[in-house]
This record gives structure tokens, C-alpha cells and sequence, in this order.
């Protein structure tokens, strides 16, 4: 999945889907984002770095309209989200697909309806097709047929997150914000994981945002990585500008012994 | 790796999708135009219906991709699945004209058969019976676990009292400020107004006897022998069984109760024994304070409406209510709140993983706790009416 940098992160001429501009949130007297700025370009897979408790979840809520921000503008798909009236705020969001942390299945409905609540919110559809459509996003993602009418109690974490992108993938977005995608899944569920995102993004289109602390999907998937440190982004660019970043977090984040590890595993 | 996606994604430009037949009567030809995505979900089930419908059942057919302007795996799920139909058909289909990023996506969703959903045959008389039986053997089946509940609860009593170390006194006192202390003024009002109410009553109808006088021995009998403790009782367990139960179950939905049970902790000792303490020191002080409250108003409208003075009231209430009147109402709230206690905490565990079931679990335990609240303060009245007291 080695991609060359020149062809991706560098090439800052292309569209921008997600333009953040001097995004300031707090909560309280703390200030959590200070003067933000970042760009995720169409088609291209973001992945999102940073010390626990600096914001990373913060950022994508913020973008999402979960948590109120205190200045700066938020462009998606070129358009403010600020000046949107409810019915076009609405037709970006359908055009978003969520993985939470947790999954945030509904847990009173089985996973194939859980799959179904966007497309029957937005969707006229037959029965047939929204059976059909449910069960194709549900073996997309790698679950088995019989996962299907299963409530999310009785699924394990891997399956859950699993079930947990068929819905986010429902109406075919083309942004897929993913909140630490393979945290909780073992190494080899998480490389499947990882792969399963890059087929989707490469078959669908999808441009990809991903808080993640897993360095194997740093170097194996993501075109770009943004580092975020004391309420801004402190280095960005592929996994080579990253490894050659001054900044002593970046430095120690992707230098340190696991780092090294992963790497030589990569490279050897 | 095909990195430029434009012919795949939406623009808000692309047209409705279209579907046009032409061709011989041996190679039928279908061009397809438009967009076929999610945005226009209903005209492409639409469209395929009608192109569906139309084709023929012999030869062969064609269909043109080469005008389609965006396609997701909605649109590409339904065109596969319609070359599959028309192949069933006898009518053997092939894609023509596919660009190189539909034809990926094609592959990707290729039809295939979904075993429909599997839904739970549905037969009249013997599902009412089935019902009817399993009601009954769960209400059997509450009926011991509320038994070996209350055994623990008090197994684990014993257990603090033999050993005064293991005694939680600051989950005590915080349960009792929060089932006591902040229950009062809500018990307090309600009880003031239904003494109101009960006196008032009382008034228009002895009047006619003119044995209005007659009514403080109605407020104060029915009040300190039933309706005090069993107001408080029925508020209780509605603001305190439905949270103990809420906070129980949500603790076993996040597995913090396995947490405790790990760590060689006893869940019954540290979550349920000092919620049921609380509740069988803080009931009692409740109804005592419910019952004043009611006496209270009892007397403030047999004043108003039954110009009884409050001397006078407070005297015929000396005469009519014996210790004993008053002991009555007060010996059945220890009892009331054992029962609100271990029904919410039964059900309180048995809160499954989904928030329904959550739900359904609180519903419960209110509705259960009421009901037999009432029902034992029915076997207390024969009791107490049996033995004289």
C-alpha cells in the first residue's frame, strides 16, 4: 500500500472537501483549540495525530456541529457550515458517514436496521432494496450474513465497529469521519480493518478523516498525517515529511521504539 | 491506484437517471443516462422497474452504461442485479460501455442472494397461550428470585454487622440524603394536599349527619394508619426504586459491576445494602413527616370549612388517636421499603445490554414496587384487624 508522496500530500492543488480556518473551541475558561487551521483534500485518506486529552475528538465533533465552536469558519464541500439553513445542513450531512469510538449503534435494533435508519430517513425505497442494500454494506465491511440480525450486545468490539461503518457507509458518503477506527481490535482484525478502508476509499471514492494512535495505519494507509499539539496543528504532510519533522512530539511519536518497530516491520 | 474520482462522486449537476429502450427484437439495447445514486434512489428503482417490465423473454440484451454520469453502490447494485433478472429470464445480459471506475464498483457489489430476513412465525390461540404461560412462570420465577434477593441482602447485612469495618457509612449517608433528605419537600406538599382534600370531603358529608366533628377522627385514623405511609411509599418508589434501579442497571450494561466483582468486591454489599439501608431508616421518617403534614392540612380546612378551631382539633385528635393508631402506619414502612429495595434491585440486574431494555427494566420495577406496596398494606390491614392492634 506504499504510495508516493509526490502524487498525494504534496500536491496542495487540489480541491479541499474540509477547510478549517482559525477554528478556536473551548470549554470553560480552557481553551481546547487555538487558531486552527486544516485542509483535507478529496479523495485522500487524513490521519489525525496527537497526545491524549489535546483535542483530536474535539476537532471532529467540532466539524461534525457537535461541540460549539468560539470562532473561526468551517468549510465542507465549500460551502460555511455557519450561514446553512436547517434543509442544507441536512443534505451535508447525508453526504457524511460517522464512525463513533464506541461504534454508537443503536442497541435496541439489530444491526440490519441499524444499517437501514439513514436510508429510511432519507431514502423512498422498496423493502426489497433496502433488505438488499443493508445486507450489501453489511458483507462490504466483512461481517458474516447471520451478524445481521444480531443486536449490537451480542457482537464483539471488532464486530461492532464493523457494523458500526456499514451504517456510516448507508447512503454512500463521500466524507467517512473515523474516531479511532482499530482501537480495541486485535493487530490482524486492525490490518483488515485498515485494508477495508483503503479498498473502500479506492472503489467509492471516499475522501477519509481519521483520529487514530495506530502507527501501523499511519504507514500503511493514510496519504497524509496532521499532528495536533497545544490546540494547533503542529506538522503536516506524508509519513516521510512526518519522519523528518523537528517538532520533539512528532519526533518522539514517530521515532519512538514502537515506532521503530513498525517501521522496520514496513520497510523489511 | 486511480486517484481522480470525479466520474464516481456527486456534483449537484448530474441529471435524473434515465433508462430508454431500442434495439431488434433479438438484441434489445438499454441505454442508461443520468445520475444512479443515492440522491435519486427512488427514480432508479423506479427506471429499472419499468425496463424490467418492458423487456422481452428471448435473445439477448445490451446494457449501455457509457452515458451514466455517476454511479454508487446503489445504482451499481441495482443495474447487477437487474442483468441477474433479466439472465433468469432467459434474456442473457451484458454491461457495454462501463468506464474503468464503474466497472471497478460493478465488481465490487456483484449480485449475489440475500437470505431474507428470518421473522418469527406469528400463530394466534397458541401464542396467547404461550404468553399467558410464560407470564406466569416468570411472575413464579420473580416470585424466588425476590426471595433469594432478599436472603443475600440480609446475608450481607449480617455480614457488615459481624464485621463494622466493611460498613459503608459514606454510601449510606449520601443514599439517604438522596432517598430522605431530598424526597421531603415533594412528600411533604403532596401529603399536605391530600389531607386537604380527605377533610374536606369528610366535612360536606358528615355535614349532613351534622356530625362534622366526627371528620378529625376520619383524618387522623385514615392518615396515620394508611394514607401517610402509603403515599410516601408510592412516591419512594417512584423516585428512588426507578433510580437505583436506572443506576444498578446502567452499571451492569458498562460492566462496572463485573469490575467490582473482580477486584473480590460484593455488589450486593457495596452497591445494594446501603441503598436498602437508606431506604428502610429514611421511609419511616418520611411517612412520620408525610403523616404530619397531612394532619396539617386536614386541620387547616376543617377550620376553614368546618369551623373547627385547631384547639378544638388538636383535642378531639388527642381523644380518638391512641399510640397504637400511630404505631400502625410506622411499623409498616420498614416493611415497604424492604420491598421497594429488593424489587428495584432485582431488577436493576437484570438490565440487559440495549437501552431498551433499560427502559423497560425501570418501568418495572416502579410498576411492581407500587403494586405490591399496596398489596402488603392490604395484608397489614387483615394482620392488624386479625391481632386487634
Amino acid at each position: 500500500m506504499a504510495r508516493s508522496p509526490a502524487a498525494n500530500g504534496a500536491d496542495r492543488s487540489r480541491e479541499a472537501i474540509i477547510r478549517v480556518r482559525e477554528l478556536e473551541v473551548g470549554f470553560g475558561e480552557r481553551l481546547i483549540l487555538k487558531k486552527l487551521d486544516l485542509d483535507v483534500y478529496r479523495g485522500e485518506i487524513l490521519g489525525f495525530v496527537g497526545p491524549s486529552g489535546q483535542g483530536k475528538s474535539v476537532l471532529t465533533r467540532a466539524i461534525l456541529g457537535l461541540n460549539p465552536k468560539r470562532g473561526g469558519s468551517i468549510e465542507v464541500f465549500g460551502e460555511d457550515l455557519d450561514g446553512m439553513s436547517g434543509e442544507s445542513r441536512k443534505s451535508v450531512e447525508r453526504r457524511w458517514g460517522v464512525l463513533f469510538q464506541q461504534g454508537a449503534l443503536f442497541s435496541a435494533l439489530t444491526v440490519r436496521q441499524n444499517v437501514q435508519v439513514p436510508m429510511r430517513e432519507y431514502l423512498k425505497l422498496s423493502e426489497r432494496l433496502l433488505d438488499e442494500l443493508a445486507m450489501l454494506k453489511i458483507e462490504m465491511v466483512g461481517l458474516k450474513p447471520d451478524a445481521a440480525d444480531k443486536l449490537p450486545s451480542e457482537l464483539s468490539g471488532g464486530m461492532i465497529k464493523r457494523a458500526s461503518l456499514a451504517r456510516a457507509l448507508a447512503l454512500d458518503p463521500e466524507i467517512l469521519f473515523l474516531d479511532e477506527p482499530t482501537s480495541g481490535l486485535d493487530p490482524i482484525g486492525a490490518g483488515e480493518f485498515d485494508e477495508l478502508i483503503a479498498t473502500l476509499q479506492r472503489t467509492l471514492g471516499l475522501t477519509v478523516f481519521m483520529v487514530t494512535h495506530d502507527l501501523d495505519s499511519l504507514y500503511t494507509v493514510c496519504d497524509r498525517i496532521a499532528a495536533l499539539g497545544d490546540g494547533r496543528i503542529i506538522a503536516e504532510g506524508p509519513i516521510d515529511e512526518m519522519l523528518a519533522s523537528e517538532d520533539p512530539w512528532v519526533r518522539s511519536y514517530f521515532h519512538g521504539k514502537r515506532a521503530r518497530a513498525v517501521a522496520g516491520g514496513i520497510e523489511g | 491506484m486511480p486517484r481522480d474520482t470525479t466520474g464516481l462522486r456527486h456534483d449537484t449537476s448530474a441529471s435524473a437517471p434515465r433508462a430508454e429502450l431500442d434495439g431488434a427484437d433479438q438484441e434489445l439495447r438499454a441505454r442508461l443516462s443520468g445520475a444512479w445514486t443515492v440522491e435519486h434512489a427512488s427514480a432508479v428503482e423506479q427506471e429499472i422497474d419499468a425496463l424490467v417490465a418492458a423487456a422481452g423473454d428471448s435473445g439477448r440484451a445490451l446494457i449501455d452504461l457509457s452515458r451514466i454520469e455517476r454511479l454508487d453502490t446503489l445504482g451499481a447494485w441495482v443495474l447487477d442485479r437487474t442483468r441477474h433478472e433479466f439472465g433468469q429470464k432467459g434474456l442473457p445480459a451484458d454491461f457495454v460501455g462501463a468506464k474503468p471506475e464503474h466497472h471497478i464498483l460493478l465488481n465490487e457489489v456483484a449480485y449475489r442472494g440475500f437470505q431474507p430476513a428470518t421473522e418469527k412465525k406469528r400463530t394466534g390461540l397458541v401464542d396467547v397461550l404461550a404468553d399467558i404461560g410464560g407470564a406466569v412462570v416468570s411472575a413464579g420465577q420473580d416470585f424466588a428470585r425476590g426471595i433469594s434477593t432478599l436472603g443475600e441482602i440480609i446475608a450481607a447485612l449480617v455480614r457488615v454487622i459481624l464485621v463494622p469495618s466493611r460498613f459503608r457509612l459514606p454510601a449510606l449517608t449520601n443514599q439517604l440524603e438522596q432517598i430522605a433528605f431530598r424526597g421531603v419537600p415533594i412528600i411533604v406538599l403532596i401529603s399536605f394536599l391530600v389531607g386537604c382534600i380527605v377533610a374536606q370531603q369528610g366535612i360536606f358529608q358528615l355535614q349532613r349527619f351534622g356530625a362534622q366533628t366526627f371528620v378529625v377522627n376520619l383524618v387522623g385514623i385514615l392518615i396515620l394508619r394508611e394514607l401517610g405511609v402509603l403515599l410516601t411509599s408510592i412516591m419512594v418508589a417512584g423516585r428512588s426504586g426507578s433510580a437505583f434501579t436506572a443506576e444498578i442497571g446502567s452499571m451492569k450494561m458498562r460492566e462496572e459491576i463485573d469490575a467490582l466483582r473482580v477486584m473480590g468486591l460484593d455488589p450486593i454489599e457495596v452497591l445494594i445494602v446501603p441503598r436498602v439501608l437508606a431506604l428502610v431508616i429514611g421511609l419511616p421518617m418520611l411517612a412520620f413527616l408525610a403523616a404530619i403534614a397531612a394532619l396539617v392540612g386536614g386541620g387547616l380546612v376543617a377550620w376553614i370549612y368546618g369551623d373547627i378551631p385547631p384547639d378544638v382539633f388538636l383535642a378531639r385528635l388527642k381523644a380518638t388517636i391512641t399510640f397504637n393508631t400511630f404505631m400502625v402506619g410506622l411499623i409498616k414502612a420498614p416493611f415497604m421499603a424492604l420491598v421497594i429495595g429488593v424489587i428495584a434491585s432485582i431488577e436493576g440486574v437484570a438490565v440487559k445490554g440495549s437501552a431498551e431494555s433499560l427502559g423497560q427494566h425501570v418501568t418495572s420495577s416502579v410498576v411492581k414496587s407500587i403494586f405490591m406496596v399496596i398489596v402488603l398494606d392490604g395484608f397489614f390491614a387483615i394482620f392488624f384487624a386479625a391481632i386487634n392492634y
